[in-house]
C-alpha cells in the first residue's frame, strides 16, 4: 500500500478493453483528473483487456494467455490505476491464482497485484483527493458494482468522493447493494434473468428522482443506460429518463473551475 | 473415493429447460413479487442477528476453520463416529448412491413390517427421492414439517432448503388444505391451517411405525446425532415410532462436541434470524432399559452421492463445508427472480449450482454454473465462507473444457462446444497480440456502423451496443 505520504508523480493508466473501445470519454476525463493532481499518466499502448471475460466464462487457458500481456507492460514500480472495479479486481485478485502454475508469472503478478488501484480508491486512499465542488445543486445515485463492493472493498471511496462534493446529494436506491444483472457474459447467457435484474435496477435508480446515475464501472453503466434508454424507446420519450456516466466523468466536470452551471 | 457412479433416474432435469422455466417465473409479476418479499423478510432477519461486522467476520472465520479442519479428518472421523454410535447402540449403514440409500431405509422398513413413516424435515431425503421410493414400495411416508408437508399435498418439491414451501400464498395453502384434508372448510387464517395441520400430524405420530429424520452435525468423539428444527416434529419423528432413521451426507460430521455450538449459532442466525433454533435434539441412543420413552431401534445412513468426488479436489472440496443454511439462496438475485423450481435440482440457489454437479453430473447441470452474475452476494454472507462465485467459475470450467483424461468431474466436458471454444480462442489471440487488437479495435470503430442493431440476449431489453468512433487511444493521441 502507497502511503499517504509517498505521493506519486507517475501513474499508470490501465483503461480496460470497454473504456477503450466504449467509453473513452471517461478514460480522457479519468486521466485528466489524475493529471490535475499533478501526476504523470502513462499509458501502455500495447495495453488490451485484463482477461475476465474468458476466467470468468470458464476459459482459464486463453484467459492467462491475455493476462500475461498485460503482466508486461508496467516496468516501472509505478502504481496502475484502473477506472474499473471489475478488471481492477481481476488483476489484483485472480491475477496470482491464474498463475499459480507459472512461477515466474506468478511473481510478476503479485508484484502487479500489489499496486493496482482502482480509481476512486487511488483518488482517496493515495492522493487524498478532496473534490471542490464548482456545480450547481443536484441529486446523483451512485451504482457500485458487485466486484468493487466484494472484490476490491471500495464502495466507501465512491461514496467519500460524492460525499465531499458540497451541492451534491447523493441519494440512496432501494437494493443499493444488489447486482444490476450485467456479470459479462451472464448477460447474454441467461439473458431472462439478467433482463429481470436490470428491469429491477432501473426502476430503483428512476425511484430516488436523482437526476443522474453515477459509476465507477462502465460494464454496470452499459447494461443500466442500455436499459433505461430501451426503455424510454418502448415508451416513446426523446429525452432520457435516467441518463448516466462514469464517476470521472461527473468529478471532473464538478471540480472544473471554468463551470459555471 | 473418486469413483463416478451411474445417474439415477431424476424426477427432474436440471439444465434441460432451465431458461424456459426461469423465464415463466421472471415473467410473473406476482411471483417475482412475492419470491423478492420473501427474500427481503430472510435477509433483514439475519442482518439483525449480526450487527457488529468484526463479530459476523471473526464468527464466520471459525466455521469456517471448524469445518475445514473437520473435513481435513473426514475419512478418520467416520471410521470413530461408526465405532462410537455402534458402541451406543446405533446401527451405521453407508450409501455410495441414492438407490442404495433407499434400499437400506425400506428394508428396515420391511423388516419392521412398516405400513406408515412419519418424516421431519431432511434435504438428504429429498435428494434420495425417499418418498418415490417408499410409495413405490407400498410403504405410506409423510412430510411432518409444516412446509414439507405443504409441498408434499400439492405434490411438488421444496422450492427452499429452509422454508419449502417459501413459493406458496396462505391462499394456495387454504385451497390445498380444503382439497385435501376431509372435513377440512377453506380458511386463510395462518393459524387455523397450522391448527388443520398439526391435528393431521399430531394422529399420524402415534400411528408410524418408522420415524425419518436428517441430522445437522454428527458429533464422532462422542457418537451423537444433532437435529435443529423449530416445530417439534423432529422431537416427535425421533421420539414416538418405535423405529428412527436418520440419514446425512458424510460431511455433516464434527470431531468434537465443541465444535457444535459455534456453528449452530451460525446456522440459525444465518439461515432465519434466530438466536437459536426453538428444538435442538441431540440422539445419542435408542431407548435405554428403564426408560419410558423413545425408539427401540436407532439407525443412520450415511450417503455419499457424489460427495467423495468432490472431497477428492482440494478446491471443491470446500463445497462440502456447507451446513445448509439458505442464506445464499436468500440474499442471491438470481434465485430472487426465479425461486427454486427453476432450477429443478433438489438444491436450488448458488449452493444447489455448486453441489449439484456432484450429485447429478455436470452432463444434467452444464449449464446451472451459468445461471449466476458471478456477484458475490453468496459468498459474502456464507457462515462457512465457501468461496461460491470462485467455485462457479471452475465448474464452467469443468463443463466447457474439451473432455479430457482423468477428469476430477463425472461428466467433465459435458458443455464443450467447438464453435464456442473457436470464439474464445480468436478472442484471446486477437487480445493477446497488441498488433491485432490495435487493428481489430480500430476497425471496430471506423466500422461503427456495421454493428449488428440485433445482439442475441443483449437486445431483448437494451439498447445495441456500439463502440465509439474514436477510442481511447486515439484521443490520447490528439490531445494538443
Amino acid at each position: 500500500m502507497h502511503s499517504r505520504s509517498a505521493y506519486p508523480c507517475d501513474v499508470y493508466f490501465f483503461a480496460t478493453c470497454v473504456v477503450d473501445q466504449f467509453f473513452p470519454g471517461a478514460g480522457m476525463d479519468a486521466i485528466t483528473l489524475l493529471e490535475r493532481q499533478g501526476i504523470r499518466v502513462h499509458f501502455p499502448e500495447e495495453q488490451t483487456c485484463c482477461g475476465q471475460p474468458a476466467y470468468t466464462s470458464g476459459f482459464p487457458d486463453e484467459a492467462r494467455k491475455v493476462a500475461a500481456l498485460q503482466l508486461t507492460l508496467f516496468p516501472n514500480d509505478w502504481p496502475v490505476v484502473v477506472p474499473s472495479g471489475s478488471c481492477a479486481g481481476m488483476m489484483k485478485h485472480h491475477y496470482p491464482t491464474l498463475f499459480a502454475d507459472d512461477p515466474a508469472r506468478k511473481a510478476a503478478a503479485e508484484k502487479l497485484s500489489a499496486r493496482v488501484y482502482e480509481l476512486t480508491q487511488f483518488l482517496v486512499d493515495v492522493l487524498n483527493f478532496k473534490p471542490e465542488d464548482c456545480g450547481s445543486d443536484c441529486t446523483v445515485v451512485l451504482h457500485t458494482s458487485c466486484s468493487a463492493r466484494r472484490e476490491m472493498g471500495v464502495h466507501v471511496t465512491g461514496r467519500k468522493l460524492i460525499g465531499d462534493l458540497a451541492k451534491v446529494k447523493l441519494a440512496q436506491q432501494d437494493h443499493e447493494s444488489e447486482c444490476c444483472g450485467f456479470g459479462g457474459t451472464f448477460s447474454v447467457k441467461q439473458p431472462e434473468i439478467s433482463a429481470a435484474m436490470v428491469e429491477d435496477k432501473v426502476k430503483a435508480l428512476k425511484a430516488t428522482g436523482a437526476e443522474r446515475v453515477v459509476s465507477a464501472d462502465c460494464g454496470c453503466l452499459m447494461n443500466i443506460l442500455g436499459h433505461a434508454a430501451w426503455k424510454d424507446q418502448q415508451e416513446g420519450r426523446k429525452t432520457p429518463s435516467l441518463p448516466g456516466e462514469h464517476i470521472a466523468t461527473f468529478l471532473l466536470r464538478r471540480t472544473a473551475k471554468e463551470n459555471t452551471q | 473415493m473418486n469413483a463416478p457412479q451411474t445417474p439415477h433416474a431424476l424426477h427432474f432435469m436440471p439444465s434441460a429447460g432451465f431458461r424456459a422455466r426461469a423465464k415463466d417465473v421472471v415473467e410473473n409479476p406476482f411471483l417475482r413479487q412475492s419470491f423478492r418479499g420473501a427474500m427481503d423478510f430472510l435477509m433483514s432477519k439475519r442482518a439483525a442477528q449480526f450487527p457488529d461486522p468484526e463479530e459476523l467476520e471473526s464468527l464466520r472465520r471459525l466455521g469456517e476453520r471448524i469445518r475445514q479442519y473437520n473435513l481435513a479428518k473426514l475419512p478418520d472421523l467416520l471410521v470413530q463416529l461408526e465405532n462410537n454410535l455402534t458402541r451406543n447402540g446405533i446401527q451405521v449403514h453407508w450409501a455410495e448412491t441414492p438407490e442404495e440409500a433407499n434400499a437400506i431405509i425400506l428394508g428396515i422398513c420391511q423388516k419392521h413390517s412398516a405400513k406408515l413413516m412419519v418424516k421431519g424435515k431432511s434435504m438428504v431425503s429429498e435428494e434420495i427421492e425417499l418418498n418415490h421410493a417408499a410409495e413405490a414400495a407400498g410403504i405410506g411416508a409423510l412430510e411432518s414439517d409444516m412446509g414439507e408437508y405443504i409441498v408434499q399435498l400439492a405434490q411438488e418439491k421444496p422450492s427452499h432448503i429452509i422454508m419449502p414451501a417459501i413459493h406458496k400464498t396462505k391462499e394456495q395453502i387454504a385451497k390445498l388444505f380444503h382439497e385435501n384434508v376431509p372435513g377440512v372448510d377453506y380458511t386463510d387464517n395462518v393459524d387455523a391451517l397450522i391448527q388443520i395441520g398439526r391435528n393431521v400430524l399430531r394422529q399420524k405420530f402415534l400411528e408410524a411405525d418408522i420415524g425419518l429424520s436428517g441430522v445437522n452435525f454428527a458429533v464422532a468423539e462422542t457418537g451423537t446425532l444433532c437435529l435443529v428444527e423449530n416445530e417439534g416434529n423432529g422431537r416427535m419423528c425421533t421420539t414416538a415410532p418405535p423405529v428412527h432413521i436418520a440419514i446425512t451426507g458424510i460431511e455433516k460430521i464434527v470431531e468434537k462436541l465443541e465444535h457444535v455450538p459455534p456453528l449452530l449459532s451460525l446456522l440459525t442466525r444465518s439461515a432465519t434470524g434466530q438466536n437459536i433454533s426453538t428444538y435442538f435434539n441431540m440422539i445419542s441412543s435408542p431407548r435405554k432399559p428403564g426408560e419410558k420413552d423413545g425408539p427401540g431401534e436407532v439407525h443412520l445412513v450415511l450417503l455419499d452421492n457424489g460427495r467423495s468426488q468432490a472431497y477428492a479436489d482440494e478446491q471443491l472440496r470446500k463445497t462440502l463445508q456447507c451446513i445448509r443454511c439458505g442464506a445464499c439462496m436468500n440474499h442471491c438475485p438470481v434465485y430472487t427472480r426465479i425461486g427454486g423450481h427453476a432450477y429443478g435440482t433438489t438444491y436450488p440457489g448458488p449452493i444447489g449450482k455448486i453441489i449439484s454437479p456432484h450429485m447429478l453430473g455436470l452432463e444434467a447441470t452444464a449449464n446451472m454454473a451459468t445461471a449466476s452474475s458471478l456477484c458475490g452476494a453468496c459468498g459474502e454472507v456464507c457462515p462457512v465462507k465457501i468461496p461460491i462465485p470462485e467455485l462457479l467459475i471452475r465448474l464452467r470450467e469443468e463443463s466447457f473444457t474439451a473432455p479430457h483424461a482423468n477428469p476430477a468431474m463425472r461428466g467433465q466436458g459435458a458443455g464443450h462446444n467447438a464453435r464456442t471454444s473457436a470464439i474464445w480462442r480468436a478472442w484471446s489471440a486477437i487480445y493477446s497480440s497488441p498488433a491485432l487488437y490495435r487493428t481489430a479495435s480500430w476497425l471496430a470503430s471506423r466500422f461503427r456502423w456495421l454493428t449488428p442493431r440485433k445482439q442475441a440476449g443483449w437486445t431483448s431489453v437494451r439498447t445495441p451496443l456500439q463502440p465509439a468512433s474514436k477510442r481511447l487511444r486515439d484521443l490520447i493521441k490528439e490531445r494538443p
